[in-house]
């Protein structure tokens, strides 16, 4: 019995998506470069704890994926109620970190609950539409509770106020709603409802989140003050060029003209120093993950594993495309941090243990798993 | 049937997995296309406005040119300025680094005071400074104690420095920081540590000596912090300024006309040991300045006279040496006046910040006879040998016109009425001659015009007539009043430095000389054109100044120094201040000692040398002096005696 379960370990180590793994490393290893020289070439502060929470993580995708899909399927809504806790936990006892609660401080790390709810979200909508045929689907009534677990999550986290996080937590819900078969036209009708009800909604904005948007949507008005985050951030970018200024060479960085560029920033340092070469290069290679999610969800049988593969690939795609695309001034500077290369311990384990759940899908495409079998039954 | 239902689901969801990862490509396509335009395409317009923020653009001011005296000695220059500076972030604690500091240089408590306030107000990397101008001792021992003081540094930075100090003040003028106003978009008077001129050949000049700056590259970060400086081209010292003043001459002239000696007291007089007791000041009836007490060799208590002097070559003008009493130390404007010092400066009553020797107008008394004599010979309504009995004053009309010397002179002929300053020969040549002859020769001798020196400030002077009053007073013009102008008195007005010219033209045979205080390197001496004035006329004049001197009646006659070889002529003139009022010559009260400082006459003097050949001149005005030849003409002999040691125009 032992030794039948320790080869079965054996045969899901063997099964581990090396791939996979060497493009999360590839991009820790580029976070690591990056981190290096927004100190000025020096391993500490950040490079050093870096590659220290890189090996942490490491160790969580092959706990992840080491776990039985099935028992993961049964522990969905458990976790997702923790989470909840966890967040609600914020409002009573959170820090005031970076002008918002987000932080529970448990003194060897500062925990952001609302990053893993991104995770913990899609394992529970997975969970939810596993057990869910295309008739059930179809009908509004089966959406209200999903509806609300998604709901419960951006509320709270718009309340620290984190609107990049909320944002992203309502976007990987509404992609697992659209990979469970949600007709297209509810969205429709959703996306006009929020439309009409913007103006309802800005009234309930802090003002800062409002000058935010203003500023996204015309940047000019206000190149010292909020905008001039971005309007920095495009001059590191275009005076980068084609081929950049040279590793330790990104004068806007070094010389503090851009912000954060440890963290929310530091797509914008890489391709000041490495130009467009290296902008892309950072982009293709998280193409290449996203790919390799996509591609994995494919030869995996249960509706559960697709689900939680792909609402994990979409987080991932969610965090890169919201990064890169607000220091490219696409998107509104929302505090979204670029998955395994910014500096910050939740953020880099949640984006890790999201590759555990892919693997772990992966490790576990064979399995077959009942509509019925996740519950008590 | 479970078969198809999965089926179904996983169909549905493979074709949207298919729909997402297309949307998704797109998305990712849309940010590659993006991060192509801002680097590719828009990637100009980004590199310069990252130069922009890299570098800033720092003015380097250039080095101020000098002035220097006519054999190369400068006047003002630019000395290096070490100053102790204290950078907060690197000093560890700021008190306890102040403190130590403070036991090896002396830092005031005002000073310390603004130093702390500063370094709250300031970012922490900007140095601030501590204390200016060490000296090289405090240089050194603040150098040696660096690694005990964190945060500490010195400094060097240039600043004007005038070695004369207020020697030569009026000349030089001064520089002080930019004031708002003169700010007139050169982004060079923005710089905080940037002087102009304010006064004197400073401000004549600024612009030749001011310099081109240049433009030096700076690398900064966002806070502003320098990172880096980049070489620097382009930078052009100001021009040097090259002056016909002799600065031993023009040491000596403001020493010795600051002395004077009608107000010199001997240590015991009471007045002077109740001064001294009293915080060194003098009661204001002798001395109402608030300036303190001298205590000269001769322990004699000595106030810087108020007054003016010019020494200047009759031939080709040169201004060698002008002074103006008493100055004030051009170098403290350089670091700011402190309000107190500025209001004393301006409270003063003898006004030390007034160049009177070009500014100040004084009616110019007896020495101006010269001029109404040859007004006079010229019209022809007067013969040098006509001889008039001088009973001590002359009536004209209802108004009695008194001579300076009571009981009169007795029969005087021209020569004698000079040499004794008789006034009522004047008055009986005035009364054939006319307001208009007179004021016609006193233009011509420079009276009533800027004679254009090249500094800031000059009077004009005032040469009155009819048509003057009329449009200016609205009164007609009395004979009267040609009678008190043919004596110098009156409205009659001119500058010390008027004085000098007109005294230079008397002696250098008529031409007209303008006063010049540039020397420019191979220029050739310019002698002016002729006032085409008659030669016995001017040696007829001329015999008279050497008689004032020289003769047994000479009003200045006992200024002779009988053991010196020296020898010179002139002509004094005492200025009525205040009118003798008739109670006044009744009581006996017009004797200067017995008036008030302000009410007293002021002394002047004009005079030449030598006296075969003159080539000198001078004038001297002593405010309030009293008599001419008492008080003004021992100075005008002292500064020709030295001219003439000295002899400037070699050079």
């Amino acid at each position: 019995m032992k030794e039948e379960r320790s080869s079965a370990l054996g045969s899901k180590i063997k099964q581990l998506n090396f791939g996979l793994l060497l493009l999360v490393t590839i991009m820790c290893g580029i976070g690591v470069a990056m981190l290096y020289s927004a100190a000025n070439g020096n391993m500490t502060p950040w490079a050093e704890r870096h590659i220290q929470r890189y090996l942490v993580g490491l160790i969580l995708i092959i706990v992840i994926a080491l776990i039985d899909l099935r028992f993961l399927l049964r522990c969905a809504y458990l976790l997702y109620a923790l989470n909840l806790i966890l967040l609600i936990a914020v409002e009573l006892i959170g820090d005031i970190g970076m002008g918002a609660q987000r932080w529970i401080d448990l003194h060897f790390i500062k925990l952001q609950p609302s990053e893993f709810m991104k995770i913990v979200l899609v394992i529970a909508l997975a969970r939810y539409f596993h057990g869910r045929t295309v008739e059930e689907v179809v009908r509004p009534i089966y959406l209200l509770i999903p509806i609300l677990m998604v709901l419960g999550p951006v509320i709270l986290v718009m309340r620290q106020p984190d609107l990049g996080t909320a944002g992203m937590i309502l976007l990987g819900g509404g992609i697992i709603f659209f990979l469970a078969g949600v007709k297209i036209w509810k969205f429709v009708t959703l996306i006009i409802i929020a439309v009409i009800s913007i103006p309802i909604a800005w009234q309930f904005l802090l003002d800062y989140q409002k000058r935010r948007i203003l500023i996204f949507l015309n940047p000019e008005i206000d190149p010292l003050g909020a905008g001039y985050h971005l309007f920095q951030s495009k001059i590191a970018l275009g005076s980068g060029g084609l081929f950049g200024k040279g590793f330790l060479n990104g004068s806007q960085s070094h010389l503090n003209f851009l912000p954060e560029k440890q963290t929310d920033f530091v797509f914008t340092m890489l391709a000041e120093e490495f130009g467009l070469m290296g902008g892309l290069t950072v982009i293709i290679l998280f193409m290449g993950i996203i790919s390799y999610g996509y591609i994995i969800s494919f030869f995996i049988q249960s509706q559960f594993g697709r689900l939680l593969t792909l609402g994990m690939t979409a987080t991932i795609f969610l965090y890169v495309f919201i990064n890169i695309g607000m220091v490219m001034g696409i998107v509104p500077i929302v505090g979204v941090p670029l998955p395994f290369v910014s500096y910050g311990g939740t953020a880099l384990l949640a984006s890790m243990s999201a590759i555990g759940f892919i693997i772990n899908c992966y490790v576990h495409r064979n399995l077959k798993i009942s509509r019925f079998s996740a519950g008590l039954d | 049937m479970k078969n198809k239902r999965d089926q179904k689901i996983k169909e549905l969801i493979t074709r949207r997995t298919l729909i997402l990862a297309g949307g998704k490509l797109t998305l990712f396509s849309i940010l590659a296309g993006r991060l192509y335009y801002l680097q590719v395409i828009d990637s100009d317009k980004y590199k310069t406005l990252s130069e922009n923020n890299q570098f800033n653009v720092e003015l380097l001011p250039p080095i101020r040119g000098r002035i220097l005296d006519r054999q190369g000695v400068p006047l003002a220059l630019n000395k290096d300025n070490f100053r102790v500076e204290i950078i907060p972030e690197r000093a560890k604690n700021i008190g306890n680094t102040l403190d130590k500091l403070g036991k090896i240089i002396e830092i005031d408590r005002s000073n310390l005071k603004r130093v702390l306030s500063e370094i709250k107000l300031k970012r922490s990397f900007v140095p601030i400074p501590v204390v200016d101008n060490l000296t090289w001792e405090e240089v050194s021992s603040v150098a040696i104690n660096t690694p005990y003081l964190p945060g500490i540094r010195v400094d060097v930075g240039r600043s004007r420095s005038y070695p004369f100090k207020e020697n030569a003040v009026h000349i030089t003028g001064y520089v002080a920081a930019v004031s708002h106003n003169e700010q007139m978009g050169d982004p060079l008077l923005e710089l905080p540590d940037f002087r102009v001129g304010k006064s004197g050949i400073e401000k004549a000049f600024d612009k030749n000596m001011r310099g081109v700056g240049t433009q030096q590259q700076v690398e900064v970060n966002a806070f502003g912090r320098v990172v880096r400086r980049l070489p620097s081209e382009g930078r052009k010292t100001g021009d040097d300024v090259k002056l016909t003043i002799d600065m031993r001459l023009q040491t000596f002239l403001n020493q010795r006309l600051s002395e004077g000696n009608s107000l010199s007291m001997s240590v015991d007089d009471p007045r002077v040991i109740a001064a001294l007791r009293d915080g060194q000041r003098l009661p204001p009836e002798i001395h109402p300045t608030t300036g303190s007490v001298n205590i000269n060799k001769s322990n004699k208590i000595t106030i810087p006279e108020s007054g003016a002097a010019v020494v200047m070559d009759a031939f080709n003008g040169d201004i060698l040496a002008m002074t103006s009493t008493p100055g004030f130390d051009p170098n403290q404007f350089n670091d700011g006046l402190t309000a107190k010092d500025w209001e004393r400066l301006l409270a003063n009553p003898r006004s030390p910040m007034t160049n009177k020797a070009i500014a100040g107008q004084y009616s110019p008394g007896s020495t101006f006879k010269m001029v109404v004599c040859l007004a006079a010979l010229e019209a022809g309504v007067w013969n040098e040998q006509k001889r008039i009995n001088c009973p001590g004053y002359l009536d004209l009309g209802d108004s009695r016109f008194h001579c300076w010397k009571q009981h009169g002179h007795g029969w005087v002929d021209m020569v004698g009425a000079i040499e004794q300053s008789c006034d009522v020969y004047l008055y009986e040549v005035a009364k054939k001659l006319g307001i208009e002859r007179i004021g016609n020769m006193a233009r011509r001798f420079g009276f009533g015009e800027k004679l254009n020196i090249e500094l800031p400030g000059e009077s004009k002077g005032l040469v009155p007539t009819e048509k003057w009053k009329r449009s200016t007073l609205g009164k007609s013009w009395h004979q009267g009043e040609t009678l008190i102008t043919s004596i110098g008195q009156g409205f009659i007005l001119c500058t010390p430095l008027q004085m000098a010219v007109m005294t230079a033209r008397l002696i250098n045979g008529g031409r007209a000389v303008k006063p010049k205080l540039l020397k420019l390197e191979g220029e050739r001496n310019q002698f002016g054109p002729s006032l085409k004035l008659n030669p016995g006329h001017l040696k007829i004049v001329m015999e008279g100044m050497n008689r004032v001197t020289n003769g047994s009646q000479g009003t200045a006659r006992k200024v002779q120094n009988p053991s010196s070889k020296f020898n010179f002529g002139g002509k004094s003139g005492s200025v009525q201040v205040k009118r003798i009022s008739l109670n006044d010559r009744l009581t006996g009260k017009i004797k200067n000692e017995d008036r008030p400082w302000k009410e007293r006459d002021h002394a002047m003097f004009v005079a030449y040398a030598p006296i075969k050949s003159p080539r000198y001149v001078t004038s001297v005005v002593v405010e309030h002096g009293g008599g001419g030849s008492t008080m003004a003409a021992p100075i005008a002999r002292d500064i020709l005696e030295q001219t003439m040691r000295l002899d400037p125009s070699r050079f």
